[in-house]
């Protein structure tokens, strides 16, 4: 693999898509996963639409994050496993280009399709029609801070037994920022701070979270 | 330390003043504010051993931060917990959702999760250095947490002691405060000091095993 201005990103990407691609239900079980704890909250809050639509954003925030982490566990594990890893790094392959294109599937595979399901999910939950923009904007803009947490547990925790539970203990704290300034942009008072703020978070997860994740390689592969 | 801890308890037992708003109560602060201080102290200890681990890679510097670890996570579980029973008599309920209680449970969590990625390795160096990892992820994450916890909802009185202007707490109750602070330092330093030489004994005894083990099958 010959490494070009991106890199090497952008051939990273292609390739995780398509091995995404090839085992494509599994995929969908996040989705399936998002809107089955979506519709979990009715159950246990009750049906009376006014309570389900002042809670709608929240609920969405919480199904996503908890369907983000589903398919952290099988990151980098496979190819830690196969040698994958240890092969792009002979070939000369930064860890952190590694790092981030994982990161870049990882939003375009789980986390995107989570934030085009969530009209389903806001519409059953009775979620005032004003907050679905700002909703999906939250999630656009928070949901990349999601993976890129994600993947340094992820990347942390290879060749851990039992690391799926593992991970999960790891995110969730680091996740809280993210989950409350993404609420917030839904939350029509304190929306326009709140989104700056997001964005704060967020960047500082995208900037910390590839070398995060190459050094937690690095110790994997020693 | 004893002597620390005993001046540092006598004086706020017994010859502090009490509260006219919330009596006896008070006391509990004695207890529960330092706790808060050296919750955060712990990781801040984490931190920098992480830190040098990463850098130097000393190897105590991961010994200091696996054993302070436990220590810190006490802290912070006798900060909620006081903090818990203080909130009882004087905001009526045993749990708000206020900014600061809020923050200090995602520092328990931090603390819960450093802990168990410790654990989840067999191999002490990999679980030293992927350790030191997440404890320096988590030290830019925590005053971010803080400030969004902040942002979320402000709900407690503000900070008291450390602001400028000097403190707002009167002497009497200032002085048994800070030899308790004090107190809890001296704790956490001997404490931490009698954990990193456990660890170091026990990583001495794992060597001499797998020397024996060796020298076994040599034997065979």
């Amino acid at each position: 693999m010959t490494a070009g201005v991106d890199g090497g990103i952008g051939t990273l990407v292609r390739r995780e898509l398509q091995l995404v691609w090839a085992e494509r239900s599994g995929g969908a079980i996040a989705l399936i996963f998002f809107v089955i704890v979506a519709s979990l909250f009715p159950f246990a809050v009750g049906p009376e639409p006014q309570v389900l639509a002042r809670i709608a954003a929240g609920i969405v925030w919480v199904s996503a994050l908890l369907a983000c982490l589903l398919s952290l566990e099988r990151l980098f594990q496979p190819d830690a496993e196969d040698g994958t890893l240890e092969q792009l790094v002979v070939s000369g392959q930064s860890l952190e280009a590694v790092a981030i294109a994982k990161m870049i599937t990882h939003w375009l595979t789980t986390a995107l399709p989570l934030v085009l399901l969530t009209p389903v999910t806001a519409a059953m939950l009775g979620a005032p029609f004003e907050v679905w923009g700002t909703l999906l904007l939250g999630l656009l803009l928070g949901t990349p801070a999601l993976s890129s947490i994600g993947a340094v547990a992820a990347a942390l925790t290879v060749g851990v037994r039992r690391g799926g539970v593992l991970i999960s203990l790891l995110v969730l704290p680091l996740a809280v920022p993210t989950l409350i300034f993404g609420v917030g942009v839904a939350d029509p008072l304190a929306g326009g701070s709140a989104l700056k703020w997001l964005g704060v978070t967020t960047l500082l997860a995208l900037a910390v979270g590839p070398f995060a994740a190459a050094a937690g390689l690095r110790v994997a592969m020693e | 330390m004893f002597a620390a801890f005993a001046t540092g308890l006598y004086y706020a037992l017994v010859a502090s003043p009490i509260d006219y708003l919330q009596r006896d109560t008070v006391r509990i602060m004695y207890v529960h504010v330092p706790a808060a201080w050296m919750a955060l102290g712990s990781y801040t200890t984490i931190a920098i051993a992480s830190l040098v681990s990463i850098v130097w890679r000393h190897p105590l510097a991961d010994v200091c931060a696996k054993a302070a670890a436990p220590i810190g996570a006490v802290f912070t579980a006798v900060c909620l917990v006081t903090g818990s029973l203080w909130g009882k008599p004087t905001w009526g309920t045993w749990w708000q959702w206020d900014a600061r209680m809020t923050s200090v449970l995602v520092l328990l969590f931090i603390y819960l999760g450093y802990m168990a990625l410790w654990s989840a390795f067999d191999d002490r160096q990999r679980a030293a250095r992927a350790a030191a990892i997440l404890a320096l992820v988590g030290a830019i994450n925590l005053p971010i947490i803080k400030f969004s916890v902040d942002w979320w909802n402000t709900l407690h009185q503000p900070a008291s002691v450390f602001r400028s202007g000097g403190p707002t707490i009167h002497p009497d109750m200032l002085t048994p405060l800070l030899i308790m602070a004090l107190a809890y330092m001296l704790f956490f330093v001997t404490t931490l000091l009698m954990r990193m030489r456990a660890e170091l004994a026990s990583q001495r005894l794992e060597i001499a095993a797998e020397r024996r083990a060796m020298a076994l099958e040599g034997v065979q």
